[in-house]
């Protein structure tokens, strides 16, 4: 299980790098003598259309290469930027207690308070959607779960006698942080990070599903399951291919975090 | 009652907060967005014009007034006029809330009904094919997207077998669809939590007491296992009525269903502002009452909670 879940990511980040080597056609060059093709194998010019064309006659299977790449770019840039976050304020209110501690946890419960979607939709509405703002938006949503692990960390080994000791003998906090807690919540948030790719993705894809995440003619899962909706009925293959690779890619990563804290941290099950 | 009122502060302190939360990044967002008033009036309006519009919306005050009175006007249940409804921003999205409400219920009826049998059958009949199968596809019905769901509902049900409408609200029928695809992730979860809530209790001494002195196992499961696992699944299935809110967006976008989520997306593509900024303030003031209904619910049912 958590061998193939490691292949298929591995597999999928291979895709998304190797995109213009490996899809058999351009993404975006669109032409309208052979749109709305079914998948088939054959091709008079041995370049076929394997999930066959949508409706601008480009090639399925090229565009769902390339859209591995935005949802890959967008989910780990948004794991970045929620870990950083979420990391740098748990620390904050572990190490500070009193006021600060108590703000952020506030900010903490209160976002957790309402469907962040909702504001996510206003925020790109007004804003206009674009890669950064994608990334930042997706990142924010996440960076609570961070928090929370790196704060009950720091209080658990900030009265600890070695770090005392460290103070002591005039060691820095950053050097506290840097050597001794960092590496015990690493395992931690490994975990968090893979259960946040599988929502950061899936998001990303519901946002531009709704138009509001990337913009055509940059294909993307989301946008792909979108464009190929009024097609249904005559070109099933333009939602589903793409839709079906990005259930599988939640499914799996999420397992593979589900597996990992089975493994390396137990403790966060209740999370 | 000792502690259940400390316990009702945190809360509502939580609630305030978080509504406070929203209010402040729409105001920002608001501002960031740039100058509403081009947008308000056509391109060839003299000077005069744009500085009366700006000061009739305040916009020439400083932005602390501006703030203060903004959250003011939120309060009231102000949130200006739709510039595409040519109305209160405030009763259009009024307008929009019963179909919501009711694609929202039926959501979380059905996800109820289908999940709680499930998750008890699972957790008694334990590992049996049946556990498999079911917590198999709880497993998928929590990864999967929701558009995605309603996608491949419309492509199988409606379209291929021709048994319920693709999207609109008539009858029943424009129901069923919208229903299960905002309800899945709440099945899921519903049935994934009951089971491992019964699996706790199952294994507690006192049900072992109960099967010594000679119970049959029915009477085991329904009078001394449910109502011991009703707690923990109480909350869950409520804490998961909540979180349909978000969904309904999709939800409705993907079936063409006359409710706020659609309204939200169709005003972001009609720049119609007022009406998003309403939709999200509401659709959370929402969220958060049902919340706080929900822990309240859970404080009186389990005095442990309140020390939390």
């Amino acid at each position: 299980m958590a061998l193939g879940g490691g292949v298929f990511v591995l597999l999928l980040v291979v895709t998304a790098l190797a995109a213009p080597v490996i899809a058999p056609h351009d993404p975006v060059r669109q032409s309208l003598r052979a749109r709305l093709a079914a998948p088939t194998l054959s091709a008079a010019d041995g370049k076929a259309h394997v999930l066959g064309t949508d409706h601008l006659e480009r090639d399925v299977l090229s565009r769902m290469i390339h859209g591995a790449r935005v949802s890959l770019l967008v989910g780990f840039a948004a794991v970045v930027v929620g870990g950083i976050v979420g990391t740098t304020l748990g620390l904050l209110a572990g190490f500070r207690g009193g006021w600060t501690d108590s703000m952020i946890m506030t900010l903490a419960d209160a976002q957790l308070a309402f469907p962040f979607i909702l504001l996510a939709i206003g925020i790109i509405a007004v804003l206009g959607p674009s890669f950064p703002t994608l990334i930042v938006v997706i990142g924010l949503s996440g960076w609570v779960t961070y928090a929370r692990v790196l704060r009950s960390q720091v209080l658990v080994l900030r009265s600890r006698e070695f770090v005392d000791a460290i103070h002591a003998l005039g060691g820095s906090v950053a050097r506290v942080i840097a050597r001794h807690i960092l590496p015990n919540v690493l395992s931690s948030l490994v975990v968090i990070a893979t259960l946040e790719l599988a929502r950061a993705i899936v998001l990303e894809a519901t946002l531009s599903f709704l138009g509001l995440g990337v913009q055509p003619p940059t294909p993307s899962w989301g946008g792909m399951v979108h464009e190929g909706r009024e097609y249904l009925d005559s070109a099933w293959w333009i939602s589903t291919a793409p839709g079906i690779v990005l259930m599988l890619t939640s499914i799996v990563v999420s397992r593979t975090g589900d597996w990992l804290r089975d493994l390396l941290d137990p403790t966060l099950r209740g999370e | 009652m000792r502690g259940l009122l400390p316990f009702l502060g945190s809360r509502l302190l939580r609630a305030a907060v978080a509504l406070w939360l929203v209010s402040t990044v729409v105001f920002v967002v608001m501002r960031l967005s740039g100058d509403p008033v081009p947008l308000l009036l056509p391109p060839d309006a003299p000077r005069s014009e744009i500085f009366r519009v700006r000061a009739e919306l305040g916009l020439d005050r400083p932005l602390p007034v501006q703030y203060v009175v903004f959250l003011g006007n939120v309060l009231r249940g102000d949130f200006g006029r739709s510039i595409h409804f040519r109305q209160p921003a405030f009763r259009v999205v009024l307008g929009y809330l019963p179909a919501t409400f009711e694609l929202g219920l039926t959501a979380f009826v059905l996800a109820s009904l289908v999940a709680l049998p499930i998750g008890v059958v699972s957790a008694v009949r334990r590992n049996s094919p049946v556990d498999q199968v079911t917590m198999g596809l709880a497993l998928v019905g929590q990864s999967a997207p929701t558009f995605f769901i309603g996608i491949l509902l419309i492509l199988v049900v409606s379209l291929k077998l021709g048994l319920l409408p693709t999207s609109g609200r008539e009858d029943w029928r424009n129901l069923v669809l919208p229903a299960l695809t905002l309800g899945a992730f709440a099945m899921a979860s519903i049935a994934r939590l009951t089971r491992s809530a019964v699996l706790e209790v199952l294994r507690a001494d006192y049900i072992r007491t109960a099967r010594a002195k000679g119970l049959s196992e029915a009477l085991v499961v329904t009078k001394h296992t449910l109502k011991n696992a009703a707690v923990p699944i109480v909350t869950i299935t409520g804490l998961q009525f909540g979180t349909l809110l978000g969904g309904a967006v999709v939800t409705e976008t993907v079936f063409a269903w006359p409710g706020i989520g659609r309204l939200a997306i169709q005003s972001i593509y009609n720049r119609d502002y007022p009406v998003v900024q309403c939709t999200v303030f509401l659709s959370t003031v929402l969220f958060i009452v049902i919340n706080f209904c929900i822990d309240l619910v859970y404080g009186l049912l389990d005095p442990r909670v309140r020390s939390i």
